[in-house]
Formats: C-alpha cells, sequence, structure tokens
C-alpha cells in the first residue's frame, strides 16, 4: 500500500505548483506524475512516486550505501 | 529496473546474511511496521536466510489491513446511491465489511471503480459534473500528501461534485501502543521508508528514547531490509537505541516539507478505530473544518456506524504481532484470498495473504 516506485523524470509540464505534473519512465512504462510535492525536480532525476505524486528525489550517492557498507565491513 | 534490480542481488543478499550472522550473539526480535515490507520478507524468504536466533515479528503496517469494518460498511452504502462513483484503490474492494464488500455493492449495481489515484477520482468527477464522486482514502503518512493535493485542487477549482470518505491512519502511535504493550516482544523497529520520506525521523527519535528501542528507517527492497535487519542487530548488541536511516536515498531527516505543509492544511490528527486493534488515540487524520464539505461521511449523513468484530478471525493479533498468520485455526482452510475472513488475508500485503501466497505449498510460516 506504501508501494513507491522508482522512475526517471523525462518531461515536466506547467508552472502552477499545485498542477505541475512530469511524465515519468517506470522501465519503459510512462505515466504522468504529480510535482505538487517536488518543486525542485528536475529531468532525468529519479523520484519515488506513490500513488501518483512523486514523493522524493533518489539521491545517487546514498543510494550506494547499501553496498559501500559491505565493503567497508570486509576491509 | 534502476533502484530496483541491484537491490535484489543474491550474492550481495548472502553477505549480509552472513554478516548478520556474525554479528548475533543472542536471540532477538525485530518487528518490520510495514506490510509492503513484510511482503518482501516473505516474498524473498529473507527470513530464511538469517539465523534461527532472530525473529521477526510482522507489524500493524497495512492500511488496508486495519480500516475500520464500520468505514467499509459506510463505504458499501455511499456507492449503493444512484447518483454516486465511488473509488478506491484495488485491494480495498474485496476486504470483507459487515456483510458484504465493495465488489458486492458493484455486483448490486453500485457505481465501483478501481483508481491507482485520488487525482484520478477527481478528474472523474471533473468529467462527470452530474454524478457524486466519492474517493475511500485510505491510507498511511505515505498516501495523505496525495490525498491532500486532490483536496486542495479540488478547492482551488470549485469542484464541488467531490469528496472523501477519510480513513487515514498514522504509524508512530500504532508503534506506541506496540511498545507500550505489558508483554512486548519487540526488541527493535524496522520502520517504514516511504512513511519517513514523507514524515521525516523526529516522531521516531521521541519512541527510541522512551522505550529504549533501535529503530531503523528502512527500504523495501531485499538489500535494504537485509541491512535494516544488520544495523538494529548491530545496536540491539551494543546496548543501544538510536534512530538510524538505511533509506537515506529517499528518506530525509525532515521528510518532504513541501508535502508535510499541504498535509497540515488539509487533515487534523484525531482518534482513530483500528480494525483488529481497537481505538488508537490520534491514530489518524480526518478533514479540518475548512474542508469538511468535502466529508463524504457528512454529505451523506452517515454517522454512528457500531460492528462487532468476528472473533473467529485473529488478525488482531497478526497484526500486533502475537501470532503468526499460520497459527490462526482458520488460515487456509475456512479463510483464504478467495473467501477472507478478515482483511490480513485480502491485502496483497496482510501477512495472512503473504503466508498464504508463499508459505503454504511449505506447510509452516518457519
Ligand atoms: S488467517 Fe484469516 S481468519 Fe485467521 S487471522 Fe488471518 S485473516 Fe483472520
Amino acid at each position: 500500500m506504501c508501494l513507491g516506485i522508482p522512475g526517471k523524470v523525462l518531461e515536466i509540464q506547467g508552472d502552477d505548483p499545485l498542477y505541475r505534473t512530469a511524465k515519468v519512465s517506470f522501465g519503459g512504462a510512462v505515466k504522468e506524475v504529480s510535482l505538487a510535492a517536488l518543486p525542485e525536480v528536475n529531468v532525468d532525476e529519479y523520484v519515488i512516486v506513490h500513488a501518483g505524486l512523486a514523493l522524493s528525489t533518489l539521491n545517487e550517492e546514498e543510494a550506494q550505501e547499501v553496498f559501500d557498507a559491505l565493503e567497508e565491513m570486509a576491509e | 529496473m534502476k533502484f530496483v534490480d541491484e537491490y535484489r542481488d543474491g550474492a550481495y543478499a548472502d553477505r549480509y546474511a552472513k554478516a548478520i550472522a556474525e554479528a548475533v550473539t543472542q536471540p532477538w526480535s525485530l518487528m518490520e511496521v510495514c506490510g509492503g515490507q513484510t511482503h518482501a520478507i516473505v516474498r524473498f524468504g529473507i527470513d530464511q536466510l538469517l539465523p534461527d536466533s532472530i525473529n521477526l515479528i510482522h507489524g500493524p503496517g497495512c492500511p488496508v489491513c486495519v480500516t475500520a469494518i464500520e468505514l467499509i460498511d459506510k463505504a458499501i452504502d455511499i456507492a449503493a446511491q444512484p447518483e454516486v462513483i465511488l473509488c478506491s484503490f484495488g485491494d480495498m474492494v474485496r476486504v470483507p465489511g459487515s456483510t458484504a464488500d465493495l465488489q458486492v455493492a458493484k455486483a448490486n449495481g453500485g457505481d465501483v471503480r478501481i483508481v491507482y489515484s485520488p487525482l484520478d477520482a477527481l478528474k472523474l468527477a471533473r468529467e462527470h459534473p452530474e454524478r457524486q464522486v466519492v474517493f475511500f482514502a485510505v491510507g498511511f503518512e505515505t498516501t495523505a500528501p496525495v490525498n491532500a493535493t486532490a483536496l486542495l485542487q479540488a478547492r482551488q477549482q470549485g469542484i464541488e461534485n467531490f469528496s472523501m470518505l477519510v480513513a487515514h491512519v498514522r504509524i508512530p502511535p500504532a508503534i506506541e501502543a506496540i511498545l507500550g504493550a505489558p508483554d512486548r516482544r519487540v526488541q527493535a523497529l524496522i520502520a517504514p521508508g516511504h512513511v519517513c520520506t514523507v514524515m521525516g525521523d523526529d516522531e521516531y527519535a521521541a519512541l527510541a528514547a522512551k522505550y529504549h528501542v533501535p529503530i531503523v528507517i528502512t527500504g523495501f527492497e531485499p538489500l535494504d531490509i537485509l541491512r535494516g535487519i544488520h544495523m538494529s542487530i548491530l545496536q540491539l548488541e551494543a546496548g543501544a537505541a538510536e534512530v538510524q536511516n538505511e533509506y537515506k536515498r529517499s528518506a530525509r531527516d525532515a521528510g518532504n516539507p513541501v508535502a508535510r505543509r499541504m498535509v497540515d492544511e488539509v487533515f487534523d490528527i484525531t482518534t482513530r478505530k483500528w480494525r483488529g486493534i481497537g481505538a488508537i488515540p490520534d491514530g489518524g487524520l480526518c478533514l479540518k473544518e475548512a474542508f469538511a464539505s468535502f466529508d463524504a461521511e457528512r454529505r451523506f449523513g452517515l454517522v454512528d456506524y457500531s460492528v462487532e468484530e468476528s472473533t473467529e478471525c485473529m488478525s488482531g493479533q497478526v497484526l500486533q504481532g502475537i501470532i503468526k498468520p499460520h497459527e490462526c485455526p482458520a488460515f487456509g482452510g475456512r479463510c483464504t484470498p478467495e473467501h477472507p475472513l478478515g482483511a490480513t488475508m485480502v491485502s496483497s500485503e496482510g501477512a495472512c495473504a503473504a503466508y498464504y501466497r508463499y508459505r503454504r505449498a511449505a506447510g509452516t510460516g518457519d
């Protein structure tokens, strides 16, 4: 239910913050998503989308952590 | 898919499992709060990678499962009105109310539609000004911002034939009820990454300190969950009780401030009845007075439904981690996903449905 799916922002439309939308690709399937909660996102960034609303921008550096933590333990 | 596939890598999963096994010196019980995590744990067999001394307790984090029977009955009564289009997330339409579910309401002529987003329901309201469009707003903090967005848009555009039947629930008070129970078994919490993506971590810091439990905000992929467990175990073994964040790629300390502001503008905190658990103070959200005209309960004059819950279904105990699904006598016999007795057997994130789907062949849930 709290499923949030990562997708890539392809295109952003609109100026009014409450109605801005983006075309987001989820592994090839493209959906229109509201940006009402994410005013600062850019094209090519990845976002977490839940029920049609983008909730966060994914941080690429932090995304590496799950692997880096293991490498550090191994050292 | 990027940000998904790499977190399902079996070799990395084995390395985390090994690191966990090396860190453990005594038995520990951890609860994953969120049903999405329960589903992933059972689906990918994450619990089976862990040493026997680690017990994963499945928590109450499935909003579909905890929506009170009274609200489902209300949704059914609303759907029976001829002018109404009742919109709901798909998981909700097969959850049993006191005598029927929304699928039955639809078979009886109600216009019940499954939508992906409340914004789709709002679109239906725009397209059908002669109908009353009602969205059954079920969800945790994760879902509150999109519902707030829909209502803010409806108010600004003056869409009067749109309303919400609000069933919103909040995670921290439910966690507090579990941590404060006298016979509590939970020693650490795997906290829900998407709730925290919206809300941030401050409510959890207070809980970790008050009940002296490690709380690790965790994502939903197998490697996330394994890492969340590893971080919890390191804290438990060291006697620590802090909030840590495994899911930093999405969940920031302050959450999403824009989303929180929208939620605060539309919703107030209220006492809410959780199915199988009972009334939880501050356990839900309701519409603020300024949005009362969008409240479906008021619009359709529905008040004071009261229903006794079935005594056969033990989902309340499943939701609180007191029993595992297969320990319920009805599991897999009188109760199956085709004929569910309780909501935890309906929603794909309910613990009973996850065990039925992935564990029945093995005979047990262990
Ligand atoms: S198996 Fe069915 S009856 Fe038993 S607790 Fe789960 S949902 Fe309820």
